[in-house]
């Protein structure tokens, strides 16, 4: 079932709006889709956020193919490098269907259906011999599952070698987050907690920092194994010498905070309960200017419903995109009965 | 986030804050910790008190005080004032002499160190060669003898501390004229006492330890009389008059010798033993004061009966019959008697003893029958009972400030009249600009109320919770009232009392409402007092309100200490703050939080398990919300359990410490020689590093859950007329904030005042806000429309206040001890935040709104946030716009008990404790500054003045 219909290039709009449009066009505005196109290379491409819609708007030339796919027997496989290249021999796996049978694709989920729990980030401005790691303590239920120490350290000075104090990993609980993302190990020493440099500050600082960004914790560690540094073309052995520990804090923080600024805030959603006795007019939902960011805020909540959140029957999502922070505000009637059993709501 | 640490760019704002805030340190209140030595100055009327931390007090009028530090922190032994002079001596424990002088400097005076030194010996001499015991000055003002454990006196000058050698009265001088068979038996040892003649300066009186006592010839260097003391001797006092003098011995007796130009060897007087005939402690000082009615004041430290009561610290005063021994409720440092210094005067006539104690200041006054105690105007001993929290009112109506001072009036009636003897020095500093207490919560169950306006912090009232409450202890159990024929005559004098009776009776939160007198404490077995002024003694029930803070929560059991029992029946309270209503908590866990509302009557408080509110015009329970997580054991059983883990942990690093110790042994036994002795040793040594090495002091990081214990303990509680439901009406309300990072808050519906007793309050749960950082929640505040923090209660009514501004929106501060975080209301989300932990690694201990007025120019004052960390840093932060403002390190930070101490004020001061019986004031303000200024001048020498005339010899002599 083909549609054709014109967009302004200049003007693309938001993503959902997209969305809206392409259930609109199809007639399907209660079926979930996947949206993928082709890009200039002839691969096949998921749109699923307002970057890559972007993307894909600019990039066509001057036709864009959009495909679309229910989600439920959606081909996950399908997306990525080549794919339409392959797509080419799909009439040679007919001809051997048998073949193609006994080999079910591994049903490989959206990267949206994932929540991402740790990740390396800045490879390209760090030195090698650092590495920033970044844990997304929401949405799971593991611990952090690590513990600091403090230590000395080699730093290299004008006056030569000399034993600085410093921050490391002592511990890490098994079966933790810290463990399980196998990005930090005992011994590695904490440079840098969100941005801010831990030298001069006490255990006990360094303690509180981490716990206070413990939602959305990015540590720069010097891993105390240098051998599995992500290795740069861009900046090979010549670069690597250079790298001393001296040359990080003149370098990074600047790039950090404008990194941060934006994540930050994202963390920080408090829960506002009200608890009027009249029931109240709840305004509809309206994500007119929903992002990424906030579908992954409505599977949180969902998440924790698995978690002993009682689910709330009305929530308005109200994300303004203007202001510092977000708050989303759970106008919950239903809420009487969670006073009294005494639960404390968790997010 | 980032943009708030940099500085500001703004000039203007910047001139402005130059204008605004200046950190100063400003004055000590309270008694110096661990005082070391005591020094008066009759010449100048100022006391000096030396510590073991190597500081020195002056004090003199009230408000006239100095401080100096030296530099090597030690033990300040004795203090000398030099005659007739702003000049000081002291000696530390190193051996080290110091001077020190009062200079006037642009209109105040200063105490400045001038000058140190250290006595040296000749080379190859042991130390005690020069170890200093006995300081004089001379009154000729121009030299110091000083006896040294040799039992060689040397002479200095003055100020320059230059050693005149010629001079110098050795031993052997003085042993040449003994006779044979003393000398035989004992040598000189060391100096013990060096005494002036008081009307020859060219005579001064040696005593050794050995009982040896010689009186030197300063003009012709020699002994011209001999005193063979057969004690060992401990200290000597001269007769006005210098025709005798008295002794005092390790023994516990006291010996009198007459100075006679014709017998060269006399014999004692009279020999006695106060206290005998058991074996009795030493007295180690003594005075012997001279009055017009022949009767003398003999004043001795000590010589109580060693068996039965040696473990008293006494100071005996005998007046012909009369005999007290005073008890002292802590060791004695020193002492001494003011009496007339005029030279003329026939007699002493001692007006007044100033003791000082290891703990407190006692002055008895002399003249008045009975010897009352003098009430000290400074040096109150904060610490009698050991302080549990403070509490500061600024700006007291004169109404209410009266009506305490006349409170504790009537407590004080027997203290003496006399007015405070200690009179030096002028204070120039201006008046405080207002009336400001400070109430401090104690161990025992009492509550002070000091005035603390000025540079003195005065004890007005003292207001105790105790009759509410039935104690082991019996109230008529009075230690004063001994039989007549009680022997020894001990008194007991002092306030000093740290055995608290029971600690459930802690004080640990106080609030008192300025302008309606209303007053509530809340304590540690959770007792809520409210309390009101009354002006005359009365006796009346005090109803009780029992607050089960638990409501629903069931199979748990309380292991924590029980409730107080309470009083049946009517009580009798003295004029003052009289309780009228007592809520308890159940479980009885020490209350966290309180909050009072003069003007709605409601007081609201907090445990660890939860809240309530109180109305206590209808002596009614308004509502409670339990705030515990059902997980949180810990919190639910109480404070024991706890107790019993630190128990066992402790009994384990016994138990480990033990083991290593037998180990390590049995290594040792089985070597056989020297090498395989410290092969083991460097083993066991290896091990215990590789152990250290093992277990490093590490820390947890870990995510706040609501799981984690102690979630539900409340720790502020807040009223506010504000926009709570909806934008058009603004209602009374109640906040809460709880260690988990969760906000409660509470519409209250109060009826109209011509129904208030007939309807009762309604509350009804409006909101809640869970914070996501999950920090504890250590302050709630609502800025008007204007951005202003709304008034105090009453504050309005009264006229001191502008009313807030309701037309604008208001907004909702928290403050965490993570990040302080502005909301809208009534739809609350978030407006702005600053974030303290994630960026700096410290965390909010203290938080208050102060108001900062502008040194340059009347009209302008502001109000922000004024901070304390637990770094011991303070922090100013602007309101409304949370921008960091300055920030000044104050406290250190492993100072673990001052940071928790910290209080401040409405107008940019605070008081830390820098010892169980010191505040620190500090002022953030450059407007209110309260420190001490004052002028010392040197009063004018009389003519006939002995020392003047000697010096003027001395200058002849020379000449």
């Amino acid at each position: 079932e083909f549609r054709r219909f014109s967009l302004e290039r200049s003007k693309p709009g938001k993503f959902e709006e997209f969305y809206g449009l392409l259930q609109h066009v199809h007639k399907i505005p209660n079926v979930d889709v996947l949206v993928g196109y082709t890009d200039i290379h002839g691969d096949l491409l998921p749109i699923n956020n307002d970057d890559n819609y972007h993307k894909a708007v600019s990039t066509a030339n001057p036709l864009l193919r959009i495909f679309i796919q229910r989600k439920e027997d959606a081909d996950y496989s399908a997306f990525g490098t080549d794919t339409m290249t392959r797509k080419k021999n799909v009439l040679s796996n007919v001809l051997r269907p048998d073949n193609h049978k006994k080999k079910p694709h591994i049903v490989i989920s959206m990267p949206q259906d994932f929540r991402p729990v740790s990740s390396i980030i800045d490879v390209d401005i760090l030195p090698e011999t650092h590495r920033r790691v970044r844990l997304y303590k929401y949405g799971t239920d593991k611990p952090l599952g690590f513990y600091i120490r403090d230590g000395s350290s080699v730093r290299v000075t004008p006056h030569g070698l000399e034993k600085v104090p410093g921050i490391f990993i002592s511990r890490l609980v098994p079966g933790g987050l810290a463990q399980s993302t196998g990005l930090l190990a005992v011994n590695d020493e904490v440079l840098e907690v969100n941005g801010i440099e831990v030298s001069g500050k006490s255990l006990d600082q360094v303690t509180d920092m981490m716990i206070a960004n413990s939602r959305n914790l990015i540590i720069t560690v010097r891993p105390a194994n240098q051998r599995n540094n992500v290795v740069r073309n861009s900046r090979t052995s010549g670069s690597s010498g250079q790298s001393t520990e001296s040359s990080l804090p003149s370098s990074t923080p600047n790039i950090l905070a404008n990194f941060l600024q934006g994540e930050e805030e994202s963390d920080e959603e408090d829960i506002i309960i009200e608890d009027s006795g009249e029931p109240q007019q709840i305004p509809k939902a309206a994500p007119t200017s929903e992002s990424l960011e906030s579908l992954t805020q409505v599977e949180l909540l969902h998440e924790s419903t698995q978690n002993g959140f009682l689910p709330s029957s009305e929530m308005n999502l109200n994300h303004s995109a203007g202001s510092i922070s977000m708050e989303y505000e759970v106008k919950d009637p239903g809420h009487k009965s969670l006073e009294e059993d005494g639960t404390i709501i968790t997010l | 986030m980032r943009r708030f640490l940099r500085p500001g760019h703004d000039p203007v704002r910047e001139r402005l804050k130059r204008d605004l805030f200046q950190f100063n340190k400003t004055v000590e209140h309270g008694f110096p910790h661990q005082p070391s030595a005591l020094g008066y100055s009759p010449f100048l009327h100022l006391m000096a008190i030396g510590t073991r931390s190597g500081a020195i007090k002056l004090y003199g009028a009230p408000g006239v005080e100095f401080m100096g530090l030296h530099e090597e922190n030690n033990t300040v032994m004795q203090i000398h004032f030099i005659p007739d002079q702003c000049q000081l001596v002291t000696l530390l424990d190193d051996n080290s002499l110091h001077l020190w002088s009062l200079k006037q400097q642009s209109g105040a005076s200063e105490l400045r160190e001038e000058h140190r030194f250290t006595l040296k010996g000749p080379p190859g001499s042991p130390p005690s060669a020069t170890q200093i015991t006995a300081v004089l000055p001379h009154s000729s003002r121009e030299v110091l003898y000083l006896g040294t454990e040799s039992g060689n006196i040397f002479v200095v000058e003055l100020p320059s501390f230059r050693v005149l050698e010629d001079r110098t009265i050795s031993s052997e001088a003085v042993l040449q004229r003994v006779p044979e068979d003393y000398c035989n038996r004992r040598s000189c040892e060391l100096v013990e006492a060096l005494q002036e003649h008081p009307k020859n300066p060219d005579q001064i009186l040696i005593g050794y330890s050995r009982g040896l006592i010689v009186l030197w010839d300063l003009q012709n260097n020699k002994v011209t009389h001999h005193f063979l003391g057969s004690q060992q001797l401990e200290n000597l006092y001269w007769q006005r008059d210098g025709s005798k003098f008295i002794s005092c011995h390790y023994d516990g007796s006291y010996t009198q010798w007459p100075v006679s130009s014709d017998n060269r060897q006399p014999e004692p007087l009279e020999n006695l033993v106060p206290y005998g005939p058991f074996p009795c402690k030493a007295i180690s000082k003594i005075y012997w004061q001279t009055t017009k009615n022949g009767l003398p004041y003999i004043i001795f430290q000590g010589g109580m009966p060693r068996a039965s009561y040696g473990d008293r610290h006494s100071i005996s005063v005998v007046h012909g019959s009369q005999q007290t021994a005073f008890d002292f409720t802590s060791r004695v440092i020193d002492f001494f008697i003011i009496f007339s210094s005029e030279p003329a005067a026939e007699f002493d006539d001692p007006s007044a003893m100033v003791v000082l104690a290891e703990e407190e200041l006692v002055v008895i006054d002399l003249k008045t029958a009975g010897w009352p105690a003098v009430h000290p105007p400074y040096l109150a001993s904060l610490h009698c009972s050991a302080i549990t929290c403070s509490h500061h009112v600024s700006n007291i109506p004169l109404k209410l400030w009266e009506r305490i001072i006349s409170a504790g009036s009537k407590q004080n009636i027997h203290y003496s009249n006399m007015p405070w003897p200690i009179d030096g020095g002028t204070n120039i500093a201006p008046d405080p600009p207002q009336r400001d207490l400070l109430l401090t919560g104690h161990e025992d169950g009492t509550v002070r109320f000091w005035d603390a306006s000025g540079v003195c912090l005065h004890l007005l009232y003292k207001l105790s919770t105790v009759r509410v409450f039935l104690t082991d202890a019996d109230p008529n159990d009075n230690m004063n009232t001994l039989g007549e024929d009680e022997w020894p005559p001990l008194r007991k004098v002092g306030t000093f009392d740290p055995y608290s009776d029971d600690p459930r009776l802690g004080i640990q939160k106080i609030y008192l409402c300025k302008y309606s007198g209303y007053l509530t404490v809340a304590g540690t077995a959770g007792q809520v007092l409210v309390m009101e002024l009354n002006d005359e003694d009365a006796e009346h029930v005090v109803d009780h309100a029992e607050a089960d803070l638990l409501q629903d929560q069931e199979g748990y059991r309380w292991k924590g200490h029980e409730k107080l029992k309470t009083r049946d029946g009517p009580v009798r309270f003295e004029a003052g703050f009289q309780p009228f209503v007592l809520v308890q908590c159940q479980p009885p866990a020490v209350v966290t939080s309180l909050a009072l509302h003069s003007e709605w009557k409601l007081v609201a408080f907090g445990t660890s398990h939860g809240f309530g509110l109180f109305d206590h015009q209808q002596k009614r329970l308004v509502f409670v919300k339990c705030t515990l997580h059902p997980s949180d054991q810990l919190a639910l059983e109480g404070p024991l359990s706890r107790v019993k883990s630190l128990k066992k942990s402790l009994r384990q690093s016994f138990r480990r410490i033990r083991r290593s110790r037998v180990s390590s042994r049995k290594r040792r036994g089985g070597s056989g020689n020297a090498s395989e002795v410290q092969e083991a040793n460097a083993r066991f040594d290896q091990d215990a590093l590789q152990e250290m090495e093992l277990a490093p002091v590490q820390r947890k990081i870990e995510a706040r859950s609501a799981e984690d214990s102690f979630t539900g303990f409340v720790r502020t509680l807040y009223f506010a007329d504000t926009f709570l439901r909806d934008s058009s009406r603004h209602c009374p309300s109640l906040w809460a904030g709880t260690n988990g990072g969760t906000v409660y808050a509470f519409c209250l519906r109060i009826p109209p005042a011509e129904r208030r007793m007939d309807e009762p309050v309604r509350a009804e749960q409006a909101k809640e806000i869970q914070l996501m950082h999950r920090a504890p929640v250590v302050g709630i505040l609502v800025l008007d429309g204007r951005g202003i923090p709304l008034p105090e209660p009453l504050e309005v009514a009264h006229d001191l206040s502008k009313s807030p501004d309701m037309q604008g929106s208001h907004q909702l501060l928290v403050v965490s001890e993570e990040q302080f975080k502005v909301f809208t209301l009534p739809k609350v989300s978030s407006k702005l935040k600053l974030k303290l932990t994630a960026l700096e690694g410290c965390r909010v201990r203290k938080v208050t709104v102060a108001n900062f007025g502008s040194c340059k120019t009347d009209d302008y004052s502001e109000n922000d946030l004024a901070v304390l960390t637990n770094l011991g840093d303070i922090q100013i932060i602007s309101l409304p716009f949370l921008k960091l403002q300055i920030r000044y390190p104050c406290i250190r930070k492993e100072d673990v008990s001052g940071i928790a101490s910290c209080v401040f004020t409405k107008y940019g001061q605070g008081f830390y404790l820098i010892s169980p019986s010191e505040f620190e004031r500090f002022s953030l303000s450059t407007k209110w500054l309260v420190e001490p200024r004052c002028v010392v001048d040197m009063p004018e020498v009389t003519s006939n003045n002995h020392g003047h005339k000697s010096s003027m010899e001395n200058a002849a002599r020379k000449s």
